[in-house]
């Protein structure tokens, strides 16, 4: 059984068809892409797959669990986590509390016990700020800690949403543009931590990228967009040669 | 927790008495008579109110124009209830008040269910709206003794009732937006989308702080009807909501030190300058257009007076790098 | 009075409503503001024909035109000073909102410093008695109101969808950043949009003054809130909305005021907006836009 699966996905905005029967499986600790041209509907798959979105047709399924209809808190505590293509952090708060936000759900104490500092407060309060601290030294972002996310410059803007999204212990990662906008060395560190965490967490990824050295280097399968439809999937060898892709991507026939 | 927390607390704690003391000390002696003490009894009641709407305009980041609204509904309940319950002299203040408290969140419940849902501005004008209506009600009927007023609600507030009741708000306030429940209502404000992405029921996180918020509101207005001795509706109309809201906003969106700062000097000021008082809503209302375009987030902005911060620029040790101390001196002003 | 010539005139009082709700609504639909101040424009124009008829003693047709432009001129001013600077670097909505309710405070207070805050009485403007169709009375003012708000309605969706001004508005609504990227100076269009509403206001201002002759400087909190009311109860972002939500709010407080008791009829209001905001968010006519993640 695969980890996720989306069977005959679809989804209309007011009689424009943006998806159209989308099939895809994603195994365990596999790292999947997500690629085609700009508008294909890349992100719109995203925002099925946390239930931003309702799809007008076909099933979600993780670990052969039905999601369609759960609330998007609910998609994300079920153990798929995402980032986001214009990067949506907690600006005015530090790095640390954002990361800790996303392990909310995972703790217990009520608010009364917080209130009034009982001892489960400090017990969990303390568990969780090292595991925060744990996952912010995964992105070298420790010593940050404190610091406004405002304040950090764009590559670490990005690696902190990859961090928050795994404090929500995930089993599903959905990156959006991980690499967008970082030069070719925070790229290739990126493709390093993203096969590290993989490892780490023993997690899949589904990601969306434009950059095609990340893609080929990092992703053991690949999925190709195109107006709405599914054009190709496969190895990175075989989405390089496949006619229909350079055919999307260079815009002939 | 490490010795420089307690060090922290216990300096809060003595500096907490020593401003009872004084106030009690000075109330004994005669230099405070009624007029003062009425208005630091005020200062109190509006500091309750303050950082209450502090909690929902500050931290969830949800614009509430009736906050008046709900004081009014914690008042007529806890006045209504000494009048009528007829309980021992002893327990019926207090049971009075939680009264006051738990009608005004349970209005809070009855509004915030659907107007919650509503995106972006909507829950203004509604509890502005529930403003407005409530005070139509209480106007039209009967044993809330309409226009005229509600009378003879024996008067029982006095300053230190007042006083630990603002304590008490302000710190659990305080101690609440330390814990995960705190720190996800603060990400509603930050990014409701991310926040949900981040598996935080925002739903469940609004009705949260926006009915803690009602409570005290409602427990400030047992306060004042105890304190005054009659209710008139007229009281609880938007400009007292608009007075609320600049405090919060003056003293800084997100700053519970800032919001008892200044509540209490938006609360003296204006009886040092009565004189002037027909240009009162005049100054505030272009202190608060003023304060908006320079400084959007309010004078303070989030920042708060921290006395372990204090501490450390003192003894000349770098700032504590570990993790966030819960335990920064929000009580100071009170 | 029977029940023909209480819709009447309620459709007279919805006009004015529905003519402040096209400010509020144009308003919302370029810089997402719920513009408080709004209502109090209606004030500041219900003074300024007060001031033109008694002490400058011009004549009505000048103290119409003269009190409509003194409010064009006075929302644009408004949203020179006090908005442009917060929209301009996108400041958050709750800023921008607690602005305009300063705003709104300050135009209260100021009048109230100016004239006191006991009302004034406006001379009679456009008396025609009451008009007679068989046994249905109905006081012309209702008719007038009507009619105007009608021709304004009309005026407004030829300006707003045939006009290049118009064009430009629709743009910078639709996304203002693509919009300056065309060429397209915002700044003017939010400008004109406010200038606009203004100007309408200030024509609901007039059919208030001759419906209502008596003008206080609190008049158009209410009024405008009520006016606001309309605006969502039509779909704000609509022109054909907030004439509608005007007309029902209207014709809706007129049957509180006849059949209930007029004690009532703000808290009718308010529970229609409540009621419209939980059963069709978007209100009667209004599109329902989600954020885009």
């Amino acid at each position: 059984m695969p980890l996720l699966e989306a069977k005959h996905l679809g989804i209309a905005f007011g009689g424009l068809r943006a998806l159209e029967d989308v099939n895809f499986q994603l195994e365990e600790n596999q790292i999947m892409g997500l690629i085609g041209p700009n508008g294909a509907g890349k992100t719109t798959v995203f925002n099925l797959l946390t239930q931003v979105y309702q799809p007008t047709e076909g099933t979600i399924e993780l670990e052969g669990k039905s999601i369609i209809g759960k609330k998007t808190y609910d998609v994300t505590r079920g153990g798929i986590a995402r980032t986001f293509q214009n990067i949506r952090l907690f600006k005015d708060i530090s790095v640390l509390d954002n990361v800790r936000i996303a392990m909310n759900y995972q703790m217990k104490y009520s608010a009364l016990a917080g209130i009034l500092r009982l001892p489960s407060y400090w017990k969990e309060e303390r568990a969780m700020t090292e595991r925060a601290m744990d996952l912010l030294s995964v992105f070298n972002l420790q010593d940050l800690a404190e610091s406004k996310a405002r304040n950090l410059p764009y590559g670490q803007q990005r690696k902190l949403e990859i961090a928050r999204a795994l404090a929500a212990s995930p089993k599903v990662l959905l990156l959006d543009e991980p690499a967008a906008g970082m030069n070719p060395t925070e790229t290739h560190e990126l493709m390093e931590s993203i096969q590290l965490i993989r490892d780490r967490f023993s997690i899949s990824i589904l990601l969306i990228e434009h950059d095609m050295s990340f893609v080929m280097g990092i992703c053991q399968r690949l999925v190709v967009l195109d107006y709405g439809r599914i054009i190709a999937k496969g190895s990175a060898e075989e989405i390089r040669t496949n006619p229909k892709v350079i055919a999307a991507y260079l815009g002939g026939e | 927790m490490n010795r420089k927390k307690v060090t922290v607390y216990g300096v809060i704690l003595v500096l907490i008495l020593a401003i009872y003391a004084v106030v009690t000390g000075l109330t004994d002696a005669g230099v405070l008579n009624s007029y003062y003490s009425g208005i630091l009894i005020m200062v109190c009641i509006n500091i309750i109110l303050a950082t209450s709407l502090n909690l929902s305009t500050g931290f969830l980041g949800q614009l509430i124009l009736g906050h008046a609204g709900f004081m009014s509904v914690g008042a007529y309940a806890a006045a209504l209830f000494t009048l009528r319950a007829g309980l021992p002299d002893s327990i019926d203040f207090l049971v009075a008040l939680l009264v006051g408290g738990l009608t005004a969140a349970l209005f809070g419940l009855l509004i915030g269910i659907p107007a919650l849902r509503l995106k972006g501005d909507y829950l203004a004008i509604i509890t502005l709206g529930f403003g407005e209506i409530i005070r139509v009600i209480i106007i039209n009927l009967d044993f809330t003794g309409g226009a005229r007023g509600l009378r003879g609600i024996p008067k029982e507030t006095n300053f230190s009732w007042v006083y630990l009741l603002a304590v008490l708000t302000v710190a659990i306030i305080f101690a609440f937006i330390h814990t995960r429940h705190g720190r996800a209502v603060i990400s509603i404000r930050e990014d409701e989308i991310a926040a949900e992405a981040s598996g935080v029921n925002t739903t469940y996180y609004k009705l949260l702080a926006f009915i803690m918020s009602a409570f005290f509101a409602g427990i400030a207005g047992g306060l004042y009807a105890h304190h005054i001795g009659i209710l008139n509706p007229s009281k609880f109309d938007f400009n007292y909501s608009v007075e609320i809201l600049v405090m919060v906003v003056l003293g800084g969106m997100g700053s519970i030190t800032g919001s008892v700062i200044a509540a209490t000097v938006l609360t003296i000021l204006p009886e040092a300058l009565r004189d002037f008082s027909s240009y009162r809503m005049l100054a505030y209302s272009v202190v608060l257009i003023c304060v908006m375009l320079f400084r959007p987030s309010g004078l303070l902005g989030q920042y708060e007076i921290s006395l372990t911060r204090l501490f450390g620029k003192l003894s000349g040790s770098k700032g504590n790098k570990t993790t966030k101390n819960p335990a920064s001196g929000g009580e100071k002003g009170a | 009075m029977g029940f023909i010539s209480q819709v009447i005139n309620g459709l007279g009082l919805g006009s004015i409503y529905a003519l402040v709700a096209l400010g509020y609504s144009m308003v919302y639909g370029i810089v997402q503001l719920i513009n408080f101040a709004h209502g109090d424009i209606i004030m500041v124009g219900a003074y300024a024909m007060f001031l033109l008829l008694t002490l400058a003693g011009a004549p009505l047709w000048a103290a119409v035109l003269g009190s409509i432009l003194f409010c064009v001129v006075a929302g644009v001013f408004i949203e020179r000073v006090a908005y442009r600077r917060l929209i301009n670097m996108k400041a958050p909505r709750i800023s921008l909102l607690i602005t305009a309710i300063g705003v709104s405070i300050f135009l209260q207070n100021l009048s109230q410093l100016l004239f006191t805050s006991s009302g004034r009485t406006i001379p009679s403007m456009f008396d025609l008695g009451t008009l007679e169709a068989g046994s249905l009375q109905v006081p012309s003012g209702s008719i007038i109101n009507i009619l105007t708000s009608v021709a304004m309605m009309v005026g407004l969706s030829f300006l707003v969808n045939k006009t290049k001004i118009g064009k430009a508005m629709r743009a910078t609504s639709e996304d203002a950043d693509a919009a300056r990227l065309m060429g397209i100076n915002t700044n003017h269009s939010i400008a004109f949009t406010f200038g606009l509403g203004s100007g309408l206001a200030a024509v609901g201002a007039v059919l208030y003054c001759n419906t209502y002759p008596m003008i206080t400087p609190y008049m158009g909190g209410l009024l405008g809130l009520k006016a606001f009311v309309a605006a969502v109860l039509g779909g704000i972002g609509s022109i054909p909305g907030a004439m509608l939500g005007g007309y029902v709010l209207g014709v809706a407080e007129s049957l509180t005021k006849g059949y209930i008791s007029s004690s009532f009829t703000d808290a009718v209001v308010f529970g229609i907006l409540i009621l419209v905001l939980l059963v069709r968010p978007a209100g009667l006519l209004g599109r329902n836009v989600s954020e885009k993640v």
